[in-house]
């Protein structure tokens, strides 16, 4: 607990390169990165495959698989591909080595929850709303637009929260593949030893700190858009019996 | 880039080794989280105010990030076996909560009522109507909650074990620049959760044969 203290309250921990505002910094970056790429893949499959109901079977296998890999595997089996690819490419072997095995499983582990809550959120939606929509006239993305998106938007928010907590759990595991971020802190703590016991608990509470705050922050996101949906649709729509 | 296929032949019983290892730290944190999580979810069917509570502590555990939870163990327990058995543990318990009481839920409450006319005790009605018939909800939690015990046991050895299981060939393996040996690891901790994931869904399969394909898809 002291050894905490110390390392949060030594200027040094706050300072440069491997401080840690910076290694914050590094870490949000490429979750925001990988879940913004992750979302401009899996978001519009998931809102053709949920709207039209073909493909369902994609969905759901991609998510067993997604919910099945561990994390540490895909990344490791990312090195390989990424240094190899370095010269043809044309990137930084480092980067090979660092950000692109951290990315790439990042983002491969965030695709399934976004498709496959897009998808339910849309499957969920009430048929009748939609035929009733369509005798209406509109045309298929204005039913998409103004009906099935705002409904479904708690549950898409909620494959939002999954992806995001597996994004900061990959990210932090990113510091074995010498990646930066939180997770530096970890590691290098305990290569520290006994004199890094500050470090090691103090990357700790870092990373669960953020993954905590985000968590319930998209929560509070979820909860709120849920009232505004239950209230766009809260005028009677089946006659009284 | 090459597979040193000779390394591979001549460690086959330290890759069993590992796989044993491996396979102790997902069967013994899932039954106890199985067994801890069933008696909460019981109690959450009694009295139904602590579900909230309980969803919401397991929920916390959850978020956090699997190789934190190890680093703040580490001090406390060293490299033992307890340091990851603990975590372990404990993240299996929100997804085997929730999915044991939705199975509990889901027994109709007509059922409930025949059991209580036929005079069945509580403790009757508990273990041979209601267990019985949450039993393919619950199979579905175990599912889920084993290959994700799969994935986290492959992060326990990141910090140093003695115990490490197949995670530790990754570690080893990354430290060491020997892609055989990482690769391996990787493949096996993937091949062993799909392996995992399959008997469930056979055995999801067999208990329920007469739910439709009406599945619905959590995220």
């Amino acid at each position: 607990m002291n050894e905490v203290i110390s390392w949060f309250s030594d200027p040094a921990s706050w300072q440069g390169t491997a401080g840690i505002p910076a290694r914050l910094y590094e870490h949000i970056w490429i979750a925001i990165v990988s879940v913004a790429t992750a979302t401009i893949v899996a978001l519009p499959l998931g809102l053709v495959i949920g709207h039209t109901g073909r493909g369902a079977n994609l969905a759901i296998n991609l998510a067993n698989i997604g919910r099945a890999v561990p994390s540490y595997a895909i990344l490791v089996m990312v090195l390989p591909v990424s240094l190899a690819l370095a010269p043809t490419l044309g990137y930084d072997p480092s980067l090979g080595l660092t950000f692109i095995p951290t990315f790439t499983a990042m983002v491969l582990l965030a695709i399934p929850p976004i498709l496959v809550g897009t998808y339910a959120g849309l499957r969920a939606v009430d048929r009748d709303l939609i035929e009733a929509a369509r005798g209406m006239g509109l045309r298929e993305t204005q039913i998409l637009r103004s009906i099935e998106i705002p409904l479904s938007t708690p549950v898409i928010i909620g494959g939002f929260r999954t992806a995001v907590l597996n994004v900061i759990a990959t990210a932090t595991i990113g510091a074995v593949v010498a990646f930066g971020g939180l997770g530096r802190f970890i590691l290098d703590g305990r290569t520290k030893g006994i004199a890094g016991t500050g470090e090691l608990l103090g990357g700790a509470i870092l990373v669960a700190a953020l993954a905590i705050s985000v968590d319930l922050a998209l929560a509070g996101l979820q909860r709120y858009a849920g009232a505004r949906s239950a209230r766009a649709t809260a005028a009677p729509i089946h006659a009284p019996a | 880039m090459e597979i040193d296929v000779a390394w591979i032949s001549r460690n086959l019983g330290q890759i069993g080794e590992r796989t044993w290892q491996h396979l102790i730290l997902t069967v013994v944190p899932l039954t106890i989280g199985f067994a801890i999580s069933l008696v909460l979810a019981i109690w959450a069917m009694r009295r139904p105010r602590v579900y909230g509570p309980i969803t919401a502590v397991t929920g916390i555990v959850y978020t956090i990030p699997s190789l934190a939870a190890f680093a703040f163990l580490v001090p406390i327990f060293g490299f033992s076996l307890l340091t990851a058995f603990i975590p372990l543990t404990t993240y299996t318990l929100l997804i085997l909560f929730r999915n044991n009481v939705d199975g509990l839920r889901s027994v109709p409450a007509e059922v409930i009522e025949a059991a209580e006319g036929m005079g069945y005790t509580r403790r009757e009605r508990l273990l041979r109507v209601e267990l019985p018939l949450a039993i393919p909800l619950m199979i579905a939690g175990l599912r889920l909650a084993t290959v994700t015990t799969i994935g986290l046991a492959t992060v326990a050895s990141i910090l140093g074990s003695a115990y490490g299981g197949l995670g530790q060939f990754i570690t080893e393996g990354l430290s060491q620049f020997f892609p055989t040996k990482y690769l391996l690891g990787a493949v096996l901790s993937v091949l062993l959760a799909f392996l995992a994931d399959y008997l469930f869904v056979t055995l999801e399969r067999r208990a329920t044969p007469w739910i439709e394909a009406a599945r619905t898809v959590r995220p």
